[in-house]
């Protein structure tokens, strides 16, 4: 966006040559990559997450997996899932899926979001809940096609992962990707990180032999600024209820945002049919009704 | 229940409230509805609006800033608007109870809806003689509101505990389904209040002071006029007509054609 006022230096006293990043196109949306064919499942990330937002303790179930939770809570934003698929020629890949919000470009959360200012989606694409907006009616986590928003009943708000807007509005990567000791996580412009994951994707299918590696970033939802490197991208469920063709229910689209209004303006015609019909036909009254005045129509313009 | 132990609560109810309340019944008027019939209705429609109001401003984006300030905010209003809509539910259920055999579809009513143009045009100035304590229409809203009630308890249900109990897709027919069962209630409240007060005056009065004319009783609903009086409301009618034209010649006596 080039209207956009930032420090940049466009001007130099004394500097003869063009300013340093004068012509430089700033990539406005970030985006997150998460690689999942690099990805060791250390959980570096899902501390570095508790830490900087300093969450208290979340109380886990064990249930025989890696994964340090069954699912994501308000308290818990990112989770590693474990997931282990057993290919046709019977061997088993072990599946690690970094799964937080993916800033969805079109937010489910935010179109059935009744609550004004509640969610908001950022120039750089972040989408982020204020909590002293929100009434808590967890329409959200039903618009939300990716089950991510939390409800706490203890503070009835709904929470989930930043992208560390915090950070990113100071210049810095998220606590995730700072903590990701591999180079599985990678933070920039949502450009970049396209252009690296779709490298990524070819080198995996010319070189690694998975045929079908590609990049996930749904167009359903208008794209994510979360985007994964997956194996096989013609099948992301096996990551672990990663939907392929993510939706918004239409009650929270056109529903809520055409019929609503339009039908609620019908309901107020309702009202002035009967004041139409109290002008046109006028009440009915007890019958016999007195005489009138000299037979005729007592009053009329007849 | 049985219906035997529904007509003994219904009993004990109005009995109660004939105790705490009163109706006068002047001469020359019937009694429409007793006290418990008023204090329910009254409570339904506190209700109803609360929760209409309370819901107005999580309808629409355009109504949250000025319907959740009623409430306290936005977060009170999400909280009151269950129980506004349980206690709406609550006190209809306690009106079905007293009302259920009176609302019954009768043959009538049939004849009443076909005829409901000529009605509603005015151009029927008497209600069909076969019209009993309620008519088709007020059957038809009453009803309605049965039906509006069963939809809120299982869509307000699904969604007072939300997408992480039912899941996303419930929460999100219930949506619909709960505006939808709204908007008819709507609807129907403006045609309910205008045919109560202006459309068809001598009406309000039977649920403030549970009392009516005898005229209104046989012009709207003469089959509970016939009932209750023994009388035939044409009969009844006429003579009132007569009676009336006669005072009116008395005390005009040079306007006699």
């Amino acid at each position: 966006m080039a209207d956009r006022k930032t420090l940049q230096a466009v001007m130099i006293s004394g500097h003869t040559n063009p300013s340093p990043g004068f012509a430089m196109q700033r990539d406005l949306e970030v985006c997150k990559l998460v690689d999942t064919t690099t990805c060791i499942g250390c959980k570096a990330c899902e501390v570095a997450c508790v830490e900087w937002n300093d969450m208290p303790f979340t109380p886990t179930t064990f249930d025989n997996t890696y994964q340090t939770m069954p699912e994501t809570t308000a308290h818990f934003w990112n989770l590693i899932k474990f997931n282990e698929h057993q290919n046709p020629d019977g061997t088993i890949q072990w599946l690690m899926r970094k799964d937080q919000c993916m800033h969805c470009a079109d937010p489910g959360c935010l179109h059935a979001c009744p609550a004004d200012g509640a969610i908001v989606k950022y120039a750089n694409g972040i989408v982020d809940f204020n909590q002293e907006n929100c009434i808590g009616c967890e329409f959200c986590v039903s618009g939300c096609p990716f089950n991510i928003p939390r409800f706490n009943p203890e503070t009835k708000r709904v929470y989930k992962c930043t992208l560390c807007s915090d950070r990113v509005g100071e210049g810095l990567e998220p606590a995730c990707i700072k903590a990701c000791p591999t180079g599985c996580l990678k933070f920039g412009g949502k450009d970049d990180m396209k252009f690296i994951a779709e490298e990524r994707a070819k080198q995996l299918r010319d070189n690694f032999g998975w045929q079908n590696a590609g990049v996930y970033d749904p167009q359903s939802v208008g794209g994510t600024h979360v985007i994964y490197v997956l194996h096989d991208a013609t099948d992301p469920e096996r990551y672990g209820a990663l939907p392929r063709n993510p939706t918004i229910p239409w009650s929270y689209t056109w529903w809520k945002w055409l019929a609503k209004p339009v039908f609620g303006t019908f309901a107020l015609f309702g009202l002035l049919g009967v004041l139409a019909h109290h002008v046109i036909n006028g009440p009915r009254v007890p019958q016999p009704e007195p005489p009138q005045k000299d037979g005729s129509n007592a009053g009329g313009h007849n | 229940m049985s219906s035997r132990a529904i007509e003994h609560f219904d009993d004990k109810a109005r009995e109660t409230f004939e105790h705490a309340g009163r109706t006068t019944v002047y001469r020359g008027e019937l009694l429409r509805h007793s006290v418990y019939d008023r204090i329910l209705h009254w409570t339904i429609a506190l209700f109803f609006f609360l929760a209409l109001f309370s819901g107005f401003g999580i309808y629409l984006p355009w109504l949250f800033r000025w319907f959740t300030p009623i409430f306290g905010g936005g977060q009170l209003s999400r909280i009151m608007h269950p129980y506004f809509g349980t206690a709406f539910v609550f006190f209809f259920f306690l009106q079905v109870l007293n009302w259920f055999v009176p609302m019954l579809w009768a043959p009538g009513d049939t004849k009443w809806m076909r005829n409901i143009k000529a009605i509603a045009s005015g151009e029927e100035k008497v209600d069909p003689p076969e019209t009993g304590f309620f008519n088709a229409g007020q059957k038809v809203m009453f009803w309605e509101i049965v039906a509006g009630c069963i939809v809120y308890i299982v869509t307000g249900t699904i969604l007072w505990a939300g997408a992480s109990i039912f899941g996303r897709i419930a929460v999100a027919v219930s949506y619909v389904l709960h505006d939808i069962s709204a908007l008819i209630m709507l609807g129907g409240i403006f045609i309910h209040i205008y045919q109560s007060t202006f459309g068809e005056p001598g009406t309000f009065q039977a649920m403030v002071r549970g009392a009516v004319s005898e005229a209104w009783a046989w012009t709207f609903h003469p089959a509970w006029y016939k009932q209750v009086t023994g009388r035939d409301p044409e009969d009844a009618c006429e003579e009132a007509r007569r009676k009336m034209v006669g005072d009116e010649n008395r005390r005009n006596p040079s306007q006699i054609t």
